[in-house]
C-alpha cells in the first residue's frame, strides 16, 4: 500500500484568538443584538425611565470590574420586570467605562412570536449554561442573571422583597468555570414599579404566556397601557465582587461548596434589600 | 499518493471536489461512485454508477485498493430528494459504504463523512454556539434530521470498531453559491424572502469554495472526530434579507406554520420543515474548533451573503452564456483510454 503523507492538524491554540473577528460593517452581534434598535430604545423608554420616572439612584458602580467577565446577579420583581433594563443602563451611565450588559432570559422568549424578536435585539440571551460560559469566559462580557427566574417575577406583592430560592446554583457554577467575580446586586423599586396582586392559571393557558398577572393596570387597560409602570423610585446597589478562583481547580465539582456561595449570595443580595427597605422612606419617593 | 473514492459525485459538491483533487500531483487516482451522471466536467475521474444503496462498493474499494473514501452524498435538503428516497440514500446508503470500508483487510485508511448541522436541530431550549460535544435538547423532530441522526450513529460506531481507520465527520451549515439547489437559496431567491411572522432567526453561511476546501482539508490532514463547519459570524435573517437587497415577506403564521406553509405550496413556495424550524429559532455553531486544526475561511458569513447576492444578479447573463454540462459515458470513455487521443504531461 502507498504510503500517504499525513499531516499532523496543528495542535488547539486558544479558543478566544479563535472567536470570530469582529466585522465593522455590521450593526447586528454574532447573538442577535442590533446596535440600532438597542440605541432606539436607550435613547427614548429607558432614558425617559431612568432619568424621570424611577428616578434611578446607583450605589458601589465602582464594584463592576472595567475589564474582563464578570456575573452581575440581581433579585428580580415586576410582572415585566423593569430591573433588568435599569441595570444595563446604570452600567452604561454611571460606570468609568460603560461595557454592554448581556442579560440572561428565558428559553420561552425565544418561542413566542414577537418577543422573539425584540428580546435577543435588545441584549438578552437565551439562560442557556452554554451561552453564558461563552460569554463570560471567552468573549469576557458581562453577564447579568436572575437566579430566581420566574419565581421571582411571577411572585404576588405580599411577597416583596423576600428573595426565592436560588435555582439550583448553576449561576455560581458557571462564574467558577469562567473563573471571573460575581456582583450582586439589590435592587429596591422593581416590585413596585409593576406589583402583581394575582396570577390567573387559565388565561395564561389560553394565551400561551409564562404567567398572567392580575396588576394595577391589567389587563383590564389592555396590553399597552397595562405594561406602563407605576413611578417607584428605583434605588441599584452594587456589592463588592466576590472572585471566584480563590476554591482552587475545579471548585465546581464540589457540589457542597456551590450550595454553599449560592445561598451566601442569596443572603447578601436579601440583607441589603432588608437595609435598603429600613432607610426608604417613601416608595415613590425613595 | 493517495487513492480516491468519492461517492455523490452527482452532486455539486461531490463533483467540485473530485475537480480539485484531480489537480493535486499526490492524488494517483480518485474513482467518483454515484447514482446518477456526473453535474459537472472531469478530467481524470474514473465515474462508476452505482445504485442508491451502494451495495456493491466493497468490490471496487478492494479492487482499485481504495485508502480515502469521501462519502459526499448524504440528502440533507428535503427539496434534493423525496423523502422516501433520502431514507434509503442516508440510511442504507451509508450503511452499505461503511461496511465497503471496514472489516479485515481493507485497505481504506481514512473516511471523510459530510455531514449537516441539521445534526443538532433548531429548538427553543438550543445554545446559541453548538459545539460539536453538544446534543440536541429533544429527539429529532423531521425525518431527515432523524435519518441524519441515523447515519452518523453509524459512522460513529464504524470509527470505535476500527481504530485504525481516521474518521471525520464534518457537520456544514447552509451553504450558499450560485450553482447549488437547496430549499434556502429558493428562498432567497424569491422577489421577498418568506419568514414567520414575528421570528428574525439567526443564520450562518459557508461560502460553496469553502465547503469544498473544508473537505479537501480533511483529506490532506489528520482530522479525527466531529468538525463544525461554518463562516464565522452569525446573522440575523433581517440582515441576510438587507444583504441580498430584498424584502421579508412575514407570510407564515407563527401558529399553524404548517399549514400555512402547506398553503404557499401551489404557489411555488416550498418551505420543508427542517426549513420551518429554522426560520423559527436559527441555529449557531461553533467552529472554532476547525480553526484551531489550521484551516481558515476564506469567507465570513456576511461575506457569503454578499457574493450569493453578487451571483443573483449575474444569474440571468450567466444562465444563457454556457450550455449546461451533460455527462455522455462514450464521449468520457474515449477521451479517457483511447490510443488516438492525445495527452498532455503525464497526467
Amino acid at each position: 500500500m502507498p504510503e500517504r503523507p499525513a499531516l499532523p492538524a496543528p495542535t488547539d491554540s486558544d479558543p478566544r484568538s479563535l472567536l470570530p473577528a469582529i466585522e465593522p460593517d455590521r450593526r447586528v452581534t454574532d447573538w442577535g443584538r442590533s446596535e440600532l434598535v438597542e440605541g432606539l430604545f436607550d435613547a427614548t423608554i429607558y432614558e425617559f425611565l431612568y432619568h424621570y420616572w424611577f428616578r434611578v439612584e446607583v450605589e458601589g458602580i465602582e464594584n463592576v470590574p472595567a475589564t474582563g467577565g464578570a456575573l452581575l446577579v440581581s433579585n428580580h420583581a415586576g410582572a415585566l420586570p423593569p430591573d433588568a433594563p435599569m441595570i444595563a443602563k446604570a452600567v452604561k451611565e454611571e460606570h468609568s467605562r460603560p461595557r454592554p450588559v448581556h442579560l440572561t432570559v428565558e428559553h420561552f422568549f425565544k418561542g413566542y412570536p414577537g418577543l422573539a424578536m425584540l428580546i435577543n435585539k435588545l441584549g438578552g440571551v437565551p439562560a442557556h449554561p452554554a451561552n453564558v460560559h461563552r460569554l463570560l469566559c471567552d468573549e469576557q462580557q458581562l453577564v447579568l442573571v436572575f437566579p430566581e427566574g420566574r419565581k421571582g417575577t411571577e411572585k404576588l406583592y405580599k411577597d416583596r422583597y423576600r428573595l426565592r430560592r436560588f435555582g439550583r446554583g448553576g449561576f455560581v457554577e458557571a462564574a467558577m468555570r469562567a473563573r471571573v467575580p460575581i456582583v450582586p446586586i439589590a435592587v429596591v423599586g422593581a416590585e413596585e414599579a409593576m406589583p402583581t396582586f394575582a396570577q390567573v392559571g387559565l388565561l395564561r393557558r389560553l394565551t400561551g404566556l409564562i404567567y398572567f398577572p392580575i396588576t394595577p393596570l391589567f389587563p383590564h387597560l389592555g396590553p399597552i397601557l397595562g405594561s406602563a409602570y407605576l413611578p417607584a423610585k428605583f434605588r441599584i446597589r452594587f456589592m463588592d465582587p466576590i472572585p471566584t478562583d480563590q476554591w482552587g481547580e475545579r471548585p465546581w465539582d464540589d457540589k457542597g461548596l456551590v450550595q454553599t456561595v449560592a445561598e451566601d449570595v442569596r443572603a447578601r443580595i436579601q440583607d441589603e434589600l432588608i437595609d435598603l427597605v429600613a432607610h426608604r422612606r417613601s416608595v415613590w419617593f425613595g | 499518493m493517495s487513492r480516491i473514492l468519492i461517492t455523490g459525485v452527482s452532486t455539486y459538491w461531490g463533483g467540485r471536489l473530485a475537480q480539485a483533487l484531480e489537480r493535486e500531483p499526490g492524488v494517483e487516482a480518485i474513482i467518483g461512485v454515484s447514482p446518477d451522471d456526473p453535474s459537472c466536467p472531469l478530467e481524470r475521474t474514473e465515474f462508476v454508477r452505482v445504485g442508491l444503496h451502494h451495495a456493491l462498493l466493497r468490490r471496487i474499494v478492494d479492487a482499485a485498493e481504495i485508502d480515502t473514501v469521501i462519502d459526499t452524498r448524504l440528502v440533507v435538503d428535503s427539496l434534493t430528494a423525496p423523502p422516501r428516497v433520502a431514507h434509503e440514500a442516508n440510511a442504507i446508503g451509508t450503511m452499505n459504504i461503511l461496511a465497503a470500508c471496514g472489516g479485515r483487510g481493507s485497505p481504506v485508511r481514512k473516511v471523510v463523512f459530510k455531514s449537516s448541522a441539521h445534526y443538532y436541530g433548531c429548538e427553543r431550549d438550543d445554545p446559541a454556539f453548538f459545539t460539536e460535544a453538544m446534543r440536541r435538547p429533544h429527539p429529532p423532530r423531521t425525518r431527515l434530521e432523524s435519518d441524519i441522526l441515523e447515519a452518523e450513529k453509524a459512522v460513529d460506531g464504524f470509527a470505535e470498531r476500527n481504530p485504525d481507520v481516521t474518521v471525520s465527520v464534518l457537520r456544514f451549515c447552509n451553504a450558499l453559491g450560485p450553482d447549488l439547489r437547496t430549499s434556502h437559496i429558493e428562498l432567497f431567491a424569491m422577489p421577498a424572502i418568506p419568514c414567520i411572522l414575528g421570528f428574525d432567526p439567526r443564520y450562518q453561511f459557508i461560502h460553496e469554495d469553502d465547503l469544498v476546501n473544508v473537505l479537501r482539508f480533511a483529506v490532506e490532514h489528520d482530522l479525527p472526530g466531529v468538525y463544525n463547519a461554518a463562516g464565522d459570524g452569525v446573522l440575523a435573517l433581517s440582515e441576510v434579507a438587507s444583504l441580498l437587497g430584498r424584502p421579508l415577506a412575514p407570510i407564515l403564521p407563527p401558529w399553524g406554520t404548517s399549514l400555512g406553509a402547506a398553503a404557499l405550496k401551489p404557489l411555488g413556495v416550498r418551505v420543508p420543515e427542517e426549513v420551518r424550524n429554522q426560520l423559527r429559532y436559527g441555529r449557531g455553531i461553533d467552529n472554532r474548533k476547525l480553526k484551531g486544526a489550521g484551516y481558515t475561511f476564506a469567507y465570513t458569513s456576511r461575506e457569503t451573503v454578499l457574493k450569493h447576492a453578487e451571483a443573483q444578479r449575474v444569474r440571468r447573463l450567466r444562465d444563457g452564456a454556457a450550455e449546461p454540462y451533460r455527462y455522455e459515458r462514450e464521449v468520457e470513455e474515449f477521451l479517457r483510454w483511447s490510443p488516438s487521443v492525445r495527452r498532455k504531461g503525464t497526467v
